[in-house]
């Protein structure tokens, strides 16, 4: 699979998620500057982590403008899988490709913790390899991962089985204590009603080796490699 | 042309940075303070001449990129410079 990974001014967790995707999976990758206007074919594109714009205004608001995103809107539209990942995740739901907002941390403090984390939904191509019910361990950093949208968009994301992730006790529960940011609904993470955009807040790329004491990570990124049939590339 | 808007977040949402603060004024001694508000405030010079089309440019920033709609409400004032009289 060809991937694309967008760097923005300010992203930092671009190259990680690079390295997973070449070195664990072999993966053809690409670091695409945000001022690129075209994805050149890629089969899958990543919103990577990091303060895009030093989160002037809101997290992800100005990088929802760069010329690249008009090519990843497109290619969204047209049902290319893209995968945001804390600050992608901002700014999907910035730009309107996934539905609701955040807001800051009901704690007031940026959070970097290890948290669990259900997987709601594993008939996604973004979870496949899980279970559905699965309690996965994965690292949180973020200041602003409280997810909040009105009741009438809420109740279309749970009839629809759009909420992914969910943070949760160590034997599942969606409790409040479990909740690293008060987040609706315990959210860690949504796709969109046609289920090729997922956002989460949670890193996977930080959890997908053995040699860093956590692979939970790597089963997402093992779902979307076999999930997405791979084009003949042209060059 | 001088711009005033003002972002505040929607009523009934959790504002963890207000409520920060009104605790820390009541610590104060100002025990009398029932709720603060975190918003922000902008002042946007806009080289324009007409206040109508000011008005639609600065309605149409603070949609697309100066507040999140889904969480937040905005407010705006124009300020048109005071005509000078030639002496």
């Amino acid at each position: 699979m060809n991937w694309g990974v967008i760097v923005f001014p300010g992203s930092n967790c671009d190259r990680d998620v690079a390295y997973v995707l070449s070195e664990s999976f072999g993966q053809r990758v690409d670091l695409i500057w945000h001022q690129e206007t075209s994805l050149n074919g890629k089969d899958a594109v990543v919103l990577p982590g990091g303060f895009s714009y030093g989160d002037y205004l809101r997290s992800g608001a100005v990088a929802q403008f760069s010329p690249i995103m008009t090519a990843v809107k497109d290619f969204a539209r047209d049902g290319g899988i893209v995968l945001g990942i804390c600050n992608g995740f901002q700014i999907l739901l910035e730009m309107g490709l996934l539905p609701g907002a955040m807001r800051p941390n009901v704690g007031r403090s940026f959070v970097c913790k290890d948290v669990w984390v259900k997987v709601e939904n594993a008939d996604t191509p973004f979870t496949r390899a899980y279970e559905s019910g699965q309690i996965i361990r994965l690292p949180i950093a973020h200041a602003e991962g409280n997810y909040y949208a009105d009741p009438v968009t809420v109740s279309s994301l749970r009839a629809n089985a759009q909420i992914v992730f969910r943070y949760c006790e160590a034997d599942g529960t969606p409790t409040e204590r479990a909740n690293p940011n008060g987040s609706l609904d315990n959210v860690a993470g949504i796709r969109n009603a046609a289920g090729n955009v997922l956002g989460l807040m949670p890193h996977p790329e930080r959890g997908a080796e053995s040699v860093l004491g956590n692979e939970d990570g790597r089963f997402l990124f093992h779902s979307l490699i076999n999930a997405v049939p791979v084009q003949e590339s042209v060059h | 042309m001088k711009a005033k808007v003002y972002i505040t977040l929607k009523a009934g949402l959790v504002d963890p940075q207000g409520r920060a603060i009104q605790q820390s004024l009541v610590t104060l001694g100002f025990s009398n303070v029932n709720d603060v508000h975190v918003g922000k405030f902008l002042e946007i010079e806009i080289n324009e001449e007409s206040p109508a089309e000011a008005e639609t440019q600065i309605k149409a920033m603070c949609e697309k990129l100066l507040t999140n709609t889904v969480i937040e409400d905005y407010r705006y004032e124009l300020e048109t410079p005071p005509v000078v009289k030639p002496s």
